[in-house]
C-alpha cells in the first residue's frame, strides 16, 4: 500500500484523521478512510509529515478537536477541511499551569 | 494448555531469570555495587540516585522499592551494598528480603574499611551466591502465574493505532487466562481517565484513578507553566501527537478492555492479585521500569513509535514497534514489527498472537534485544519530594 496516500479516521465522531504516508505536501490528494471502509478523497492544505493529522471537516476556532471519539484539545484558529492540524492550531487543555488563576478572570 | 518454564521461588512466584541482585542501599554505594557486578557473572545492579537527604516519606519509598526489587521472581539471591550512614533503612531491607527465603547478604562500606575492601568482600559473597543459585532448574509454570508489565515510550501516532493495540490484545488474552497485567504512566491518563474509571471494578477504584491523575496533574501545574515539551515530549510532537490528551488516549489502548481491579502504589510488590492493575507511575523510562520490576513482573511489553531502546537489568523488555519506518531504521533494537498493521499487511490479532508467542519464549529464557546488548543501566526510583 506504499503508493496509496491514506488518512485514517479512528472514530465516527472524529473531526481529524491521521495521515500514514510519507512526503505529503500542500495540494496533494489523500484518501480519508474510516473503520467501516468508507473512503473520501480530500485535498490537503499544508505540508503534513507522516503520522500527523488533517481536519476531515471545517472546524471553528474554540471548537473541540476530536480523535478516538474523545476531545484532544481546542482549535485556536478556524481550520478548513483538509488542513494540517497540530500544535500551531490545537491547544492542549490539560496540565496547563500557565492558565491557573486565569480562567476566573 | 499453555505452560512455560521458570524458576520457582519460596514465596510461590515464578521467575523468568535467575539473577543475583546487588542492590545499592543508597546512590553513594553504586560504584561498589557496579564493581562487584563487573567481576561476577549472573549478577545485576540498580544504579539509582536516591536514598539520602530526602524527606522521610521518600526515604521509606526508596527502602520499600529496593525491597520489592529484591523480591522480584527474577532475583534468586540478594546482596545489599550499604554505605553505612544513609537515610534508607538497610537493616529493614536485609530482614525483609531474608524472610522471603532467598539467600540474602549485606555489606557496609564504612564498616569494612572502605571501597576496595568492600568490593573484595562483596565480590566474594556475590560469587558464592551465584554458584549457590546457579544449579536451580526451570520448572513448568501455568500462564496464570505470569505477571506482565506494559508501557509505551517514545510514542508517535502509530503507537495508539498499532503497537498499543497489540499490547491491548495480549493484555486481554492474559487476563482471560487468569494472569496479572500491570500498567501505569499516570501522566498519560490525562484526558482519558474517564474511560479508565468506567472500567474500574467499583467506585472506590474509580475514585482512586481520578485521585492519582489529579495529584499528578496538580504537581505539574504547581510549577505554573504549560506542560508541553515535558509531556508530550518534542519527539512525541514531531511524531504527530499534538497534546497530552491525544497521547493519553493512544496510550491507554495498551491496557486492553478488561476491568481494572485496583491501583498499586509505586513501591508495591504484588503477591496473589490477578487481573488488570494500575501502578501509579510517571511515564519516564528510568522510573517506571524500576516501579514495574518492583511490582514483580517477569517481563515487560514495551510499545514504541519513535524507537525507545532501553531495557531493565532484571526484567526483560520486549520492544514492539508501531511505526514501519522506525522498525526498518532500528531493527536491531526492536523485537516485533507492529508497523505491518499500519501498512495493512497484518491485523492486530496476527501481530498480537506473534507477541504472545514471543513473550512465552522470553519467559522461557530467550533474550530480548536490549537484554542481549545490556542496554539497561539508566534506572532510577521515582520520589515525590525534594532532595534536601
Amino acid at each position: 500500500m506504499g503508493e496509496l496516500k491514506i488518512a485514517l479516521k479512528v472514530n465516527d465522531l472524529d473531526n481529524v484523521a491521521t495521515i500514514f504516508a510519507n512526503d505529503i505536501t500542500d495540494g496533494m490528494e489523500v484518501e480519508i478512510r474510516d473503520k467501516k471502509g468508507n473512503k473520501e478523497d480530500t485535498k490537503v492544505i499544508g505540508d503534513v509529515p507522516y503520522g500527523h493529522k488533517i481536519a476531515v471537516k471545517d472546524i471553528t476556532k474554540g471548537e473541540q478537536i476530536i480523535k478516538y471519539g474523545e476531545e484532544i484539545g481546542i482549535a485556536t484558529a478556524d481550520i478548513k477541511k483538509g488542513e494540517y492540524v497540530h500544535v500551531h492550531n490545537l491547544d492542549s487543555m490539560r496540565g496547563r499551569g500557565d492558565l491557573v488563576g486565569k480562567e476566573a478572570k | 494448555m499453555t505452560t512455560w518454564n521458570g524458576y520457582r521461588r519460596k514465596d510461590g512466584s515464578v521467575g523468568s531469570r535467575n539473577f543475583v541482585a546487588v542492590i545499592p542501599a543508597v546512590t553513594c554505594a553504586n560504584d561498589v555495587a557496579n564493581a562487584i557486578c563487573r567481576e561476577v557473572q549472573g549478577t545485576v545492579t540498580y544504579m539509582h540516585h536516591q536514598g539520602c537527604c530526602q524527606l522521610p516519606p521518600d526515604l521509606d519509598r526508596v527502602t520499600e522499592t529496593l525491597i520489592s526489587l529484591g523480591k522480584s521472581p527474577n532475583v534468586g539471591a540478594v546482596l545489599i551494598v550499604s554505605l553505612g550512614c544513609e537515610g534508607t533503612d538497610h537493616q529493614r531491607m536485609y530482614e525483609e528480603l531474608k524472610a522471603t527465603g532467598k539467600p540474602t547478604e549485606i555489606i557496609h562500606i564504612q564498616e569494612l574499611g572502605g571501597v576496595s575492601k568492600a568490593i573484595r568482600e562483596g565480590t566474594d559473597i556475590a560469587r558464592r551466591l551465584v554458584i549457590e543459585i546457579s544449579s536451580q532448574q526451570r520448572e513448568p509454570a501455568d500462564v496464570s502465574e505470569i505477571v506482565m508489565a506494559i508501557k509505551c515510550g517514545a510514542s508517535d501516532t502509530t503507537s495508539g493505532m498499532a503497537s498499543n493495540c497489540v499490547i491491548g490484545y495480549v493484555a486481554d488474552k492474559l487476563v482471560d487466562l487468569g494472569a496479572t497485567v500491570v500498567f501505569g504512566e499516570t501522566t498519560e491518563f490525562l484526558g482519558g481517565e474517564h474511560l479508565l474509571a468506567k472500567r474500574a471494578v467499583n467506585k472506590e477504584v474509580a475514585d482512586k484513578i481520578y485521585e492519582i491523575v489529579n495529584a499528578m496533574e496538580n504537581r505539574a501545574k504547581s510549577i505554573g507553566c504549560d506542560m508541553r515539551r515535558g509531556q508530550p515530549t518534542p519527539g512525541n510532537i514531531a511524531g504527530g501527537l499534538s497534546s497530552i490528551e491525544e497521547k493519553s488516549l493512544g496510550a491507554i489502548v495498551k491496557s486492553g478492555t478488561r476491568p481494572i481491579q485496583g491501583v498499586l502504589d509505586y513501591p508495591d510488590h504484588i503477591t496473589d492479585q490477578k487481573g488488570l492493575w494500575i501502578k501509579d507511575t510517571p511515564g519516564r523510562e528510568p522510573e517506571i521500569l524500576t516501579g514495574m520490576a518492583a511490582t514483580g513482573a517477569q517481563f515487560m511489553c514495551f510499545s514504541t513509535g519513535r524507537g525507545a531502546p532501553q531495557g531493565f537489568p532484571s526484567m526483560p523488555v520486549i520492544k514492539i514497534c508501531g511505526n514501519p519506518n522506525t522498525y526498518e531504521n532500528m531493527k536491531e533494537d526492536m523485537d516485533l514489527n507492529a508497523g505491518l498493521i499500519i501498512t495493512g499487511e497484518k491485523t492486530i490479532e496476527q501481530v498480537g498472537e506473534e507477541a504472545f508467542e514471543k513473550l512465552l519464549r522470553v519467559l522461557n529464557g530467550e533474550m530480548t534485544k536490549n537484554e542481549a546488548i545490556q542496554y539497561f543501566s539508566a534506572i532510577d526510583i521515582h520520589c515525590l519530594g525534594p532532595v534536601i
